[in-house]
């Protein structure tokens, strides 16, 4: 049976896919470029969602794990473009400039990020937990503006886009279908998550941590790990965003960041599957359309975030959707 | 001793100058429910988060079917096989009735790290958690949401979640707490059965239910335990009648 939540799902992914089709069709690639921008910036958002709507971790840090899957993919790429060995023990390694690769990186090591950053927040929480993952990502971007080897304050800038074997990722439709391809998996991963034991676990350590101690299971432990993966999720999306852009800077570790990507979760609606495919899509589309009007159009989006917080605490999709229904 | 399924020995638990628990020494058999009843502020609640490992006491051990387990957290106690209810309901509220269930059934089974299975379609976690539901008579309900459910309702849940663990004891604080006469009588009938299956101790202010259920009552005051014995017996003991129960009880 498909509920009026599954079916604005399905309409929000297919109109994530027919957009840049048809930009394509009308050889419009600014329009592919937008939609391939939404698509990793969801990505980045579903990530999110595992920790804060399934978990109720309200982590103002991932930035970091965005901005290290962006210097994963500066750095390896960064080395392949100058020929230069990033390392020449035990072997001899002059970077890469395969997506695949990349992206293995990226995931392994905002996934580790996460595990020392979440072994040591999730000891606190509350505002305790906000204010330190916000410390974090802030260690890690003061770290990058002085790290001169990678650019310092002025990032990395990378010439060509890296490649993916058998497509032609300067191509903007054939990025773009990267991109939409990783989302849609991550977002079954997610909705796979969210059903499985350790998702009902999570969600009810949320809910009621003596409960959760009370059956004997460790809230912590599944913290920790929903941190993780949340975190990889997002450090992957870092990777792809620095590659559509060719290009990383601390910009991507600043809080900015962080607040961005929760400003996605909570548009499109905390815990809702999709909540970030239409929160990062509402997000791209007001700033392309009232960015033109005035530089000020985040005056907008916060007036919109405030009315959402207010009103439609499920977000966009709470609104159109209604309450969300306990999973039978 | 060894039969012993729980036992406190000279437990001291303070609050600044309020010493909440002095020197309680307690036990409880196999195939038995102990009560324990008290004024409010008797020390009650420090106790049994003593027990269920909330709380470190300041000296004393715990000791869990012949182990001692004062070091361990809340957690390691459950999985060692303490079923656990809580005074003021503590359920996932958002979650359904059977939701709730089939995590208790899932904490007693283990295997929680398996991130791709419907948790709702695996049949070993369903059989467990409906018969825990059909026990206390909730499967009517199985699919409303938790926080839908009245207070009673509430009541019983926490109890089916318990039984999802299949406990070597149960810890149940104050489980007829707000049910209306027809839910004591009916929770008071099944908790009489239970014992067989694990022994009970029960923390509760309804004393029709304590006088008919308990084999055994303890009777704390001021964090002492003043009294243990049968029903027969606290019932003519001075002390506790001129402490708790009040000349009446004696009728």
């Amino acid at each position: 049976m498909l509920t009026r939540e599954s079916l604005l799902n399905w309409a929000m992914i297919a109109a994530l896919l027919i957009v840049p089709l048809a930009a394509w069709t009308l050889d419009e690639p600014f329009i592919i470029t937008l939609a391939t921008k939404a698509a990793i910036l969801a990505l980045a958002g579903v990530g999110l969602n595992i920790a804060l709507g399934l978990g109720g971790l309200i982590s103002l840090g991932h930035a970091a794990f965005f901005g290290i899957g962006g210097y994963a993919m500066g750095i390896l790429a960064a080395h392949a473009q100058n020929y230069e060995p990033l390392f020449e023990w035990p072997f001899l390694f002059e970077g890469s400039n395969q997506m695949p690769l990349i992206w293995l990186v990226a995931v392994v090591f905002s996934a580790l990020a996460a595990l020392v950053i979440g072994a040591l927040s999730l000891r606190t929480s509350g505002v305790y937990f906000i204010m330190i993952t916000l410390a974090f990502g802030q260690m890690l971007y003061y770290f990058a503006i002085s790290w001169s080897a990678y650019g310092g304050e002025d990032g990395l800038s990378i010439w060509v886009r890296n490649e993916f074997p058998g497509l032609n990722t300067l191509d903007p439709i054939q990025f773009f279908a990267i991109a939409y391809v990783i989302l849609c998996l991550a977002l079954v991963f997610a909705a796979r998550l969210a059903r499985s034991p350790f998702g009902l676990a999570l969600a009810a350590a949320r809910q009621n941590e003596d409960r959760v101690q009370a059956v004997g299971l460790t809230p912590f432990t599944l913290r920790l790990t929903a941190f993780v993966i949340s975190g990889a999720i997002t450090g992957l999306a870092g990777a792809l965003f620095a590659d559509l852009n060719r290009f990383v800077s601390p910009t991507m570790l600043s809080w900015h960041t962080s607040g961005e990507i929760m400003i996605f979760v909570i548009l499109g609606g905390v815990g809702r599957l999709y909540g970030p495919v239409a929160g990062a899509a509402l997000y791209i589309l007001l700033e392309h359309l009232l960015g033109g009007i005035s530089d000020y159009w985040q005056i907008f989006l916060g007036v919109l975030l405030l009315l959402i917080v207010l009103f439609a605490r499920g977000g966009l999709i709470g609104a159109i959707a209604g309450r969300e229904k306990a999973h039978g | 001793m060894a039969d012993v399924v729980l036992k406190t020995t000279g437990l001291n638990k303070s609050f600044g100058a309020l010493q909440a628990s002095r020197d309680v020494s307690l036990d409880l058999r196999p195939g038995e429910i102990h009560a324990l009843i008290g004024p409010n502020g008797a020390g009650k609640s420090t106790l049994i988060k003593q027990i269920a490992g909330n709380l470190t006491p300041d000296s004393g051990t715990v000791e869990l079917l012949g182990k001692d387990v004062t070091a361990l957290d809340t957690v390691a106690r459950a999985r060692m096989g303490l079923g656990r209810t809580f005074q003021i309901s503590a359920l996932a509220m958002e979650y359904t009735v059977l939701q709730n269930a089939v995590l208790g059934a899932l904490g007693g089974r283990g295997r929680v790290f398996r991130f791709f299975r419907n948790v709702m379609k695996d049949p070993e976690l369903l059989e467990r958690a409906r018969d825990a539901l059909e026990r206390v008579g909730l499967m009517d309900d199985a699919n409303r949401r938790t926080a839908d459910l009245s207070h009673g309702q509430r009541r019983q849940l926490e109890v089916a979640v318990a039984l999802t663990l299949k406990p070597r004891l149960f810890l149940m604080d104050e489980p007829m707490a707000g049910l209306g006469t027809a839910g004591s009588k009916a929770l008071t009938g099944f908790l009489d059965g239970l014992r067989q299956e694990a022994p009970i101790l029960l923390v509760e202010h309804d004393m029709d239910a304590v006088f008919a259920l308990a084999d055994r009552i303890s009777v704390l005051v001021y964090g002492q335990i003043i009294a243990t014995g049968t029903a027969d017996e606290i019932r003519a003991n001075a002390e506790v009648r001129r402490a708790y129960l009040g000349e009446d009880a004696a009728a």
